[in-house]
């Protein structure tokens, strides 16, 4: 029962790719998206909360399909990138990673929001008394302190993005090799005759890994405390 | 040399105070509510005056007049919270050097063991916040202020969280700096005792306003 076939390996390293990208490029907007939602008030905040949450809510083929007309080949974004930085998007693995990266954001930027909302500003101030400019006080306090947030976001970013379907699908179809993760892997194998064994196997993949990461976020979860009590 | 002329509404509550502090140890007396953190705060940078200016060494930090508002990482102060605010994520060597580090000043080892012998810190050098006693995380604090070598130490009741017991236990270490560290301090408290074994200038806060200023002897 459990013999991956190479296809299904081909189907398991392109999600593992597609999540790790998606995790890795989102992290560093998703850390800066969190301060500002935490720490900052200005015009349009609750507007840019909505706009963060929506993949949540909006039914994926909305999101595929909006992310096909601006990052298309012949959408405004994807034709500026394909053009000038020679980046393409539609029907490539970059576009499964674009896609899942826009579906875990929500995701990523909570936990990673919430602990910093948690600091205690009060260090912050105390290490401007002591000669820190605002961005040293940023590196060497915040993110410290935050980091065990901003690692549980990755986590669950990176679960969501290697479990997510609709949008993928709808933006960059699902071709072997190139844009079939596992889900749309499994997707293709219910419909086909005798599929069901391998489908099988996928699925148990799947669920290890949601698994894992789950455990690893509460993991991270629990070392946030731990970091905040300074023990 | 402390020039303090500043005007702030907070709410339903005004602070209007006027002085000049040329001790080594002004201090800041008045009952809980009388605007002493807001005034130390605002020395730091921490608050910003409605109107007025604060010079400190000379320099003016503060002058709402001319448009100056120097911001607190460049003021060069060191202030000492009532919860002494230790980095928790950093233990304590690591802590005592992390305002050298972010002044960018070079190492200078002998300053750095006079500060740790005069507070008794040295054994305390590997451990966390998370495990150390109130005294010894107030002296901590202390030590962490002064080696950002300020040119002011500014200190919020750092006695203020302490029992009786600790308080007798920190206190000899504030003489000790007041007569040997060589830096003017802004000691802030609403205990006449304690003031009156450490100031050599008062000034007293009533409600947001200077009731009296002089030598020790206005706390009777």
């Amino acid at each position: 029962m459990f013999d991956i076939s190479p296809a299904e390996w081909t189907a398991i390293l392109l999600s593992l790719r597609v999540a790790v990208i998606a995790t890795l490029v989102a992290t560093p907007f998703g850390i800066a998206l969190a301060w500002l939602l935490a720490r900052r008030d200005f015009w349009g905040k609750s507007v840019l909360d909505a706009v963060v949450h929506l993949p949540l809510v909006l039914p994926p083929v909305v999101t595929g399909y909006l992310l096909l007309l601006s990052f298309g080949r012949r959408g405004l974004v994807g034709g500026f990138l394909a053009d000038y930085l020679g980046i393409v998007f539609s029907f490539r693995w970059t576009g499964a990673a674009l896609a899942c990266g826009v579906m875990s954001f929500p995701l990523l930027v909570r936990p990673m929001r919430l602990s910093i909302e948690a600091i205690d500003r009060r260090l912050e101030q105390a290490a401007e008394t002591l000669g820190a400019a605002p961005w040293k006080v940023f590196f060497t306090v915040t993110l410290p302190l935050a980091l065990p947030g901003v690692l549980a976001g990755m986590v669950l970013g990176f679960a969501k993005a290697i479990g997510e379907f609709g949008a993928t699908i709808t933006f960059v179809s699902n071709i072997p090799g190139e844009t079939q993760t596992i889900s749309s892997a499994i997707y293709s194998l219910i419909q086909t005759p005798d599929g069901d064994a391998a489908a099988g196997r996928l699925v148990i993949v799947s669920i290890v890994l949601a698994l894992g990461a789950l455990i690893a976020a509460e993991w991270f979860a629990r070392r946030a405390t731990a970091r905040l009590h300074g023990n | 040399m402390l020039r303090v002329d500043i005007e702030k509404r907070l709410g339903e509550f005004s602070l209007s105070a006027s002085f000049t502090g040329e001790g080594r140890v002004i201090g800041l007396f008045g009952a809980s509510g009388a605007g002493k953190t807001s005034l130390v705060n605002m020395i730091a940078g921490l608050l910003r005056p409605d109107r007025g200016s604060i010079v400190i060494d000379g320099e003016t930090v503060d002058d709402t007049a001319a448009g100056i508002h120097v911001p607190t990482y460049r003021r060069r102060i060191g202030y000492v919270f009532q919860d002494a605010r230790l980095f928790p994520h950093l233990n304590v060597a690591q802590n005592l050097d992390y305002g050298r580090r972010m002044s960018g000043l070079a190492p200078d080892p002998a300053h750095h063991q006079r500060i740790i012998d005069l507070l008794d810190i040295g054994a305390l050098q590997g451990r966390r916040p998370g495990k150390l006693s109130g005294g010894e995380r107030q002296r901590v604090a202390l030590g962490r202020a002064l080696l950002s070598k300020p040119r002011l130490l500014l200190l919020d009741e750092p006695l203020g969280a302490l029992d009786e017991g600790r308080k007798l236990e920190i206190l000899p270490y504030l003489a000790r700096l007041r007569d040997e560290a060589n830096v003017p301090m802004v000691y802030v408290s609403h205990d006449a005792a304690e003031l009156r074994q450490l100031a050599t200038q008062i000034v007293m806060l009533k409600q947001g306003r200077v009731t009296s200023f002089g030598g020790v002897k206005v706390l009777a």
